[in-house]
């Protein structure tokens, strides 16, 4: 079998209103696809949230994004200045965003910890200075 | 009941089958088949907008006649607010539903009354802790519909509290029960400014069965009222404005959620808006938002595809009756909770989906990929389907072929012809 959909996205720098065009794009595939409506929730809250920090942390980037019928799998890369210290950043209401992204109401310290919440597995490649990569995965 | 019935239907002898219907529908809900539109009943949602767009008046809400007054003895009329806004300052609220009982009601009962009931009701269910916000309206039937279709996820946000529609109708009913008046005499009738309510009533969602009996279009009584209205004597001899300035205020957009004062609100307008403030809702939660009015025609029910006026002249008119209206609320809250709940559930409906199998569904869209790359992604339209996308996905469900596409046509004429 091994059918995989296959879909990449460019994730702008600063654009608050076209972030989260990936999420919704791969939301409506999922309701074509017929996943249960809760697995598209998490798919797209963990999404949308990694989606969003990279375009305010990471100066936009990309998303890859393969479907196939037993898990989704979402690849956010950016190459911004990464995260210093992962453990810190994981905890909820932590945030490094500035007061004019805060104001956005963006930048809650809610973005790590929800994608965990929402996601089955989620690992995080990063290094101060060298990008992060974000890999989601949601069992479907 | 038809599984599928819709208020919204071709007049196929005035379709040209041009594409824009099939460019404007937010379901994707109909194609140009042979030269006329087509409407998939599954994936309509009665939004109204192809009635709105549609440049030949080829797409048409059906309603009951005005003549089936005639159906009933004692005949109720339920305006709804809407109505308000559709005459001038000189026709104030009073003379309009005075002229109701001019041609041909022998009752008027306001649905803007049993608006403010549920405006009641709805403080009151925003105080549930256990709630999760934020919570939508659920009194335009077209969003409860394209939220079954398109936002599974937010189906348990629902206001599950009646419409004011069928709240008033229940009242109505009852006064003239109590009146003595026999329950198999009395017809409720609801003028409308909203195509989707008919489709409401034959195939309700918040209810086993509508109380309400038939639908008029506010178009269809329009011109009898307003001659009723010029004949009848302007003096008020009866009072039959009820309800404040709250209910009134409902036909139009931040009406309903207004009026409920605490708490943070949206009020968003036009379908298309609402499907961007829902997109935003799935994915950003908005928990910090207590309540989305979300209304599918642009100004709310001013802009249904019944009405008479144009929505912004109504919402000044409507604006005027507002503040002639007695400030605020002036219907009694309901006793019982029950009265108003929802008695029945509404569920996902995943009529999008490709198949009902996975693995098929999945070899679809590998399908539906592969001939994408080979259209020309210029959603022209000639083919009938609002996109080249949705052109694929026609190919693979199999109502479609490839040729359909006037470029892939063209490619293969001048194969033939080289060979």
């Amino acid at each position: 079998m091994g059918q995989v959909i296959v879909r990449d996205y460019d994730i702008p720098a600063d654009d608050f209103l076209s972030a989260g065009e990936a999420s919704s794009a791969v939301r409506n595939l999922l309701i074509q696809l017929g996943v249960a409506p809760d697995r598209i929730k998490r798919t797209a809250i963990a999404m949308y949230e990694a989606e969003i920090n990279a375009v305010i942390h990471g100066h936009g980037g990309k998303a890859h994004v393969e479907i196939k019928s037993d898990r989704i799998t979402i690849v956010i890369s950016d190459e911004g200045p990464g995260i210093e210290d992962l453990e810190l950043a994981m905890q909820e209401g932590y945030s490094t965003a500035p007061d004019s992204i805060r104001e956005m109401g963006f930048g809650a310290g809610m973005g790590l910890p929800n994608m965990k919440k929402n996601a089955d597995e989620l690992v995080i490649d990063t290094a101060k200075g060298k990008g992060t990569v974000v890999t989601i995965t949601v069992y479907l | 009941m038809e599984q599928y019935f819709h208020s919204v239907t071709l007049d196929k002898d005035k379709c040209r089958g041009c594409t824009n219907c099939i460019k404007h529908c937010p379901t994707q809900a109909i194609r140009v088949r042979n030269g006329k539109a087509v409407i998939i009943k599954e994936r309509c949602i009665d939004c109204g907008e192809c009635i709105r767009i549609c440049p030949y008046h080829a797409k048409k809400a059906v309603t009951d006649p005005f003549d089936s007054i005639n159906d009933f003895e004692y005949r109720i009329a339920m305006p709804a607010p809407s109505l308000y806004g559709q005459f001038g300052p000189a026709y104030t609220r009073e003379r309009i539903l005075k002229g109701l009982l001019g041609i041909g009601f022998d009752h008027v009962f306001e649905v803007a009354r049993a608006a403010e009931i549920v405006t009641m009701a709805t403080s009151k269910y925003l105080k549930n802790p256990d709630i999760k916000k934020p919570v939508i309206s659920s009194a335009c039937p077209a969003i409860v519909r394209l939220i079954q279709i398109r936002f599974p996820s937010l189906i348990d946000r629902f206001l599950k509290i009646k419409s004011p529609m069928e709240i008033a109708a229940v009242l109505a009913r009852n006064e003239a029960i109590e009146k003595g008046i026999p329950p198999e005499k009395i017809g409720v009738f609801f003028i409308s400014p909203c195509a989707a309510k008919v489709t409401s009533v034959k195939a309700p969602y918040e209810n086993l069965k509508s109380e309400v009996d038939r639908v008029l279009a506010i178009k269809d009584i329009y011109v009898p009222l307003l001659e009723q209205m010029k004949k009848q004597k302007t003096a008020d001899d009866a009072k039959f404005g009820i309800s404040g300035s709250v209910g009134v205020s409902w036909a139009g957009t931040g009406g309903e959620s207004s009026a409920l004062k605490e708490g943070r609100y949206i009020a968003v307008h036009g379908i298309k808006n609402v499907i961007s403030i829902f997109e935003e809702t799935v994915k950003d939660g908005f928990e910090d938002i207590d309540f989305i009015e979300a209304l599918a025609c642009p100004e709310g029910c001013l802009g249904g595809p019944l009405v008479a006026e144009n929505p912004f002249v109504a919402k000044t008119n409507l604006r005027i009756e507002a503040e002639r209206a007695p400030s605020g609320i002036r219907q009694a809250p309901l006793g019982d909770d029950k009265q108003y709940i929802w008695e029945s559930t509404v569920e996902y409906r995943p009529i999008l989906k490709l198949d009902d199998d996975m693995f098929k569904a999945m070899e679809k869209m590998q399908k539906m990929d592969e001939i994408s790359e080979e259209l020309p992604g210029l959603d022209c339209g000639a083919c009938g389907a609002p996109s080249c996308r949705a052109l694929a996905e026609d190919i693979v469900r199999g109502n479609a072929q490839l040729t359909d596409c006037i470029f892939k046509l063209r490619e293969k004429v001048d194969e033939l012809e080289s060979k």
